[in-house]
């Protein structure tokens, strides 16, 4: 196998190098990439969009399309997470609880009431954790801060870089950060997996049915155009809006297949104590 | 031409064909299948690389256009707003669509990731290892 | 007003998926009909746009966010992805109708995201079919791919492992297809195909344009299994479950084809791929070893799920090899093949998987006796091998007789050669599992499954498939005979348009 490595990125980049001496230098402004296509978007995002920020008016509305699907890969990830690793729930028979200020380790049967989990009986699964202090206030101080700035960049997608897909990593990073200085039960109590796949599938539905409304309306597939009228702005605006209506749909959407791929990936799909 | 020119003005080119070709190694060679995931992350981030690299144009600043108050002494791009020209000139702005296109690249190196590494823990859950040779012989042992 | 047929057949789908994998969490009763009317939807668009085409004679094209080509995205509906269109939906919807019962034993908790899964690839399929830009087709190819693994990653024991290998390898050929389109921007600063077209035939000795095809070219032989880089398909495929694999055998090597003639036919001319460049006599060689290699392993194997996976790596080099026989014989039979091929593989599929429901074995030996048992699915099955076979009035004999004609005529006599050896291995395959299954009495290996009534040791027992299996197989072999009787007006009328005029 290492030789027929060695000899197909030989070959693979013989050619790849051979090739690319004939690209345009780095930062050519007359290259055929920055002469024919990308100048129509420089020069009309504002009249055409209202979006100074031509990365998010290509992304959402002139390529609205392809970032549909880009979502609809996200939630593809997200299901089939879900689908190859979900093992089904079992009735538990046994749970272990530890009472931290004896470091006594208590089993308990079917049908035996279990103790709430608190600072002092506290469940295991594999092994017991401490749990730290430090890590768990700081995360917990942290996370307001890390949604405000997600749902900033999100809203701010049109001015400044940002908008669904950074917004949305971060609300759902914060998410995981909260597992990962707790545990993924408390959190699975806090966003049950079934509410995070339900919100994934809406969020690109909010897109979907943005771009089907358009449809309704009588104009083409996601021509937010056709929203002015419902916005009560006219069409520039109204493409303006639509962005931030689908941008709102994919924030959504990521966040949510983040946590559903972490719940699965991190648990190997048993959904206990996870990392 | 001399070889250093070639070598500098190209810059972006090499380094995506050698990231590539170091993913494309660790796909084909390596025997750890997690290695051989990492691989192909490597793999599809010199492609990406590849992309926003063709987007980038000498003298030109970001593709977000100037807009609210101006600040003294801004790039070159917002010449043409202080002298009170409004038109927007393409030069100025570097070019967007692979940055979009590559926000794409990202999305979908993230979703194979994602499931490749799932399908990576039910392989690690029936033959309790990641390495190929081992999972190999115990294939052929039945 | 707009027509709007073109989004339709795409966002249904697209719409019921979400809807599907939200229900799979609330009420897993609504998830098959919602996904079972969402697929018909598409099916009557698809063949209402293929009406459409073929009485108007042009192409549709439909503007997304009302954005002209190249600016924004297209969607361009011509004779041939008309074509491709309606096999994509009708052979999705059949496949999900039969396979209910099954869906529901293997996949029980996990039945909404199996069908949101299902009806996502389609989804993906189709939209890579009709779009007319060459990013938007990476993204769509991605979704069906994703989509794609994840359905055959939960089938027998050695299904992760086979289908971690199909994502690697499946993995490489996108992102070299996404190169060579970034290739193809960087010497033209355009992604529409339409554009591209033009744009191109004034850099014909461009060395970036040669290496773009190159490397497209190659990723998509990943995809489709061709020779060197078949390894994936074998394992991948017999491991699957046959919900799984009755989706995704049949259309994903076909639609690859399809895109691969797409590129060559509408993205490069005629003019560069075939007489620019000089790779088509190397392309047919790598097919005809295809078609060798193909039919060779298929007669080593006792299983006869994985026969069938090798006879699809044969059938792959019958497509890309009339294709770029370069005349209009081969290339009708090309494009004929890649509609009877997947009804054809679509027939065997589901076959296999009565016959797994029937056995609960994918063993040749096992399938003993099953004449006298189920004497309506093996007459659909031996309709289903005849057509393999080649032998009229089955459809899979019209195809091969365009692709024999378009070797003759293109003196390509080895291809010629390699067909009539394949349809000869075929036969040699197929008759051993009649007579296996003809003369050897029936022993019932029936377990696992609930109704395990009838142990009826000699065969003389009917005792069939549900009619939810049957039904829809029936329709499916009757087909069969259905395309062959019309292939001339197919040919005609449909694909006949297909071809640019320029080539003879």
């Amino acid at each position: 196998m290492k030789l027929i490595g060695k000899m197909t990125i030989l070959l693979c980049g013989i050619l790849l190098i051979v090739f690319a001496n004939k690209f345009p230098e780095f930062g050519d402004p007359h290259s055929p990439a920055s002469t024919h296509l990308s100048p129509y978007y420089i020069e009309h995002t504002m009249a055409d969009t209202a979006v100074p920020n031509m990365v998010t008016s290509v992304l959402a509305d002139y390529r609205g399309y392809d970032t549909m699907f880009e979502t609809t890969v996200i939630l593809t990830a997200g299901l089939a997470c879900f689908f190859l690793l979900r093992l089904p729930e079992e009735e538990e028979k046994e749970i272990y609880f530890r009472h931290v200020p004896t470091g006594v380790t208590i089993r308990i049967e079917e049908c035996g009431a279990a103790p709430e989990d608190s600072d002092v009986f506290q469940r295991i699964d594999a092994q017991w954790v401490p749990r730290d202090i430090i890590i768990r206030s700081t995360s917990r101080l942290l996370m307001p801060f890390i949604q405000i700035f997600a749902l900033y960049v999100v809203a701010h997608g049109h001015h400044s870089p940002g908008g669904g897909f950074q917004g949305g990593v971060i609300l759902g990073a914060a998410v995981i950060l909260f597992a990962i200085s707790h545990n993924l039960r408390t959190t699975v109590a806090k966003i049950s997996e079934t509410s995070a796949a339900i919100m994934s599938a809406a969020g690109v539905f909010i897109y979907a049915g943005t771009g089907a409304l358009c449809v309704m309306l009588g104009e083409n597939f996601l021509n937010y155009g056709a929203l002015a009228p419902l916005l009560g702005t006219d069409r520039v605006m109204a493409r303006s809006h639509g962005i931030l209506i689908v941008e709102i749909g994919v924030a959504l959407a990521v966040m949510s297949v983040m946590i559903w791929i972490y719940y699965n990936l991190s648990s190997a799909g048993k959904q206990d104590e996870g990392l | 031409m001399d070889f250093l020119t070639v070598l500098i003005s190209r810059a972006n080119y090499w380094a995506y064909i050698i990231l590539m070709m170091v993913g494309l190694y660790a796909m084909i060679a390596k025997n750890n299948l997690v290695k051989k995931i990492v691989g192909m992350s490597i793999f599809q981030t010199a492609v990406i690389l590849f992309y926003v690299s063709i987007g980038a144009k000498q003298g030109a600043t970001i593709p977000i256009l100037r807009h609210g108050p101006v600040p003294e002494g801004g790039g070159i791009a917002h010449a043409a707003l202080r002298h009170g020209t409004d038109a927007v000139q393409a030069v100025n702005y570097i070019n967007p669509l692979p940055h979009v296109l590559m926000l794409t690249a990202i999305v979908v190196g993230v979703a194979t990731l994602g499931v490749a590494l799932a399908l990576a823990i039910k392989v690690y859950k029936e033959y309790g290892t990641l390495e190929e040779n081992e999972i190999n012989q115990r294939l052929r042992r039945g | 007003m707009v027509n709007t047929l073109p989004a339709l057949v795409i966002i249904v789908p697209l719409l019921a998926a979400l809807m599907v994998a939200a229900a799979g969490f609330i009420d897993k009763r609504a998830c098959f009909p919602v996904a079972v009317a969402a697929l018909s939807v598409s099916f009557l668009g698809a063949a209402a746009l293929l009406v459409q085409v073929v009485n108007t004679g042009l192409a549709i094209e439909y503007r997304f966010a009302g954005w002209a080509a190249p600016m924004g995205i297209v969607y361009v509906i011509d004779h041939l992805s008309a074509l491709v269109l309606v096999v994509i939906t009708a052979v999705s919807l059949v496949n999900l109708v039969s396979s209910k019962q099954t869906i529901h034993r293997e996949f029980a908790d996990k039945e909404g995201a199996f069908i949101s899964l299902y009806v996502l690839f389609t989804a993906g399929l189709i939209g890579m079919t009709a779009t007319g830009d060459a990013f938007n087709l990476y993204v769509l190819l991605e979704i069906a791919s994703l989509s794609g693994y994840a359905l055959i990653g939960l089938g027998k024991a050695r299904a992760p492992l086979a289908t971690l290998n199909y994502l690697f390898l499946g993995t490489i050929g996108a992102t070299f297809y996404l190169l060579g389109v970034g290739y193809l921007y960087i010497a033209t600063g355009s992604l529409n195909m339409a554009d591209l077209a033009a744009i191109l035939p004034g850099m014909k000795d461009s060395g970036i344009v040669l290496f773009a095809f190159i490397i497209m070219l190659s990723g998509l032989f990943v995809k489709m299994a061709l020779f060197p880089v078949h390894g994936w398909l074998p394992g991948a495929y017999s491991q699957s479950s046959s919900a799984a694999a009755g989706l995704i055998a049949p259309l994903t090597t076909k639609v690859t084809v399809y895109i691969m003639v797409r590129i060559c036919l509408n993205l490069f001319s005629v003019d560069y791929t075939f007489h620019q460049l000089n790779v088509s006599d190397f392309l047919v060689w790598v097919a005809i070893a295809t078609i060798v290699f193909g039919s060779l392993s298929a007669l080593a194997q006792t299983d006869y799920k994985k026969m069938l996976t090798y006879i699809i790596i044969a059938e792959v080099g019958y497509m890309v090899g009339g294709f770029f026989l370069g005349n209009r014989m081969g290339m009708s039979g090309a494009i004929l093949h890649i509609v009877n091929d997947a009804v054809m593989t679509l027939c065997l599929f589901m076959a296999a998987g009565i016959f797994l429901w029937k056995t609960g074995s994918e063993e040749r030996g096992d399938l003993k006796g099953l004449f006298g048992s189920m004497p309506f699915t093996m007459a659909g099955f031996v309709l289903a091998g005849l057509s393999i076979i080649g032998v009229p009035p089955t459809c899979g004999f019209f195809s091969k007789w365009y692709l024999v004609s378009g070797g003759i005529a293109a003196g390509q006599y080895a291809f010629v050669a390699a067909l009539l050896f394949s349809s000869l291995v075929n036969a040699v395959l197929f008759f051993r599992l009649f007579e296996i299954s003809y003369f050897e009495p029936f022993i019932d290996h029936h377990h696992g499954s609930d109704d395990g009534g009838g142990h009826g040791g000699a065969g003389a027992v009917i005792q069939e498939a549900p009619m939810a299996m049957l039904v829809p197989f029936l329709f499916v072999s009757i087909m069969l005979l259905v395309l062959g009787i019309y292939s001339g007006r197919i040919v005609t009328n449909i694909i006949h348009f297909a071809i640019p005029a320029g080539v003879i």
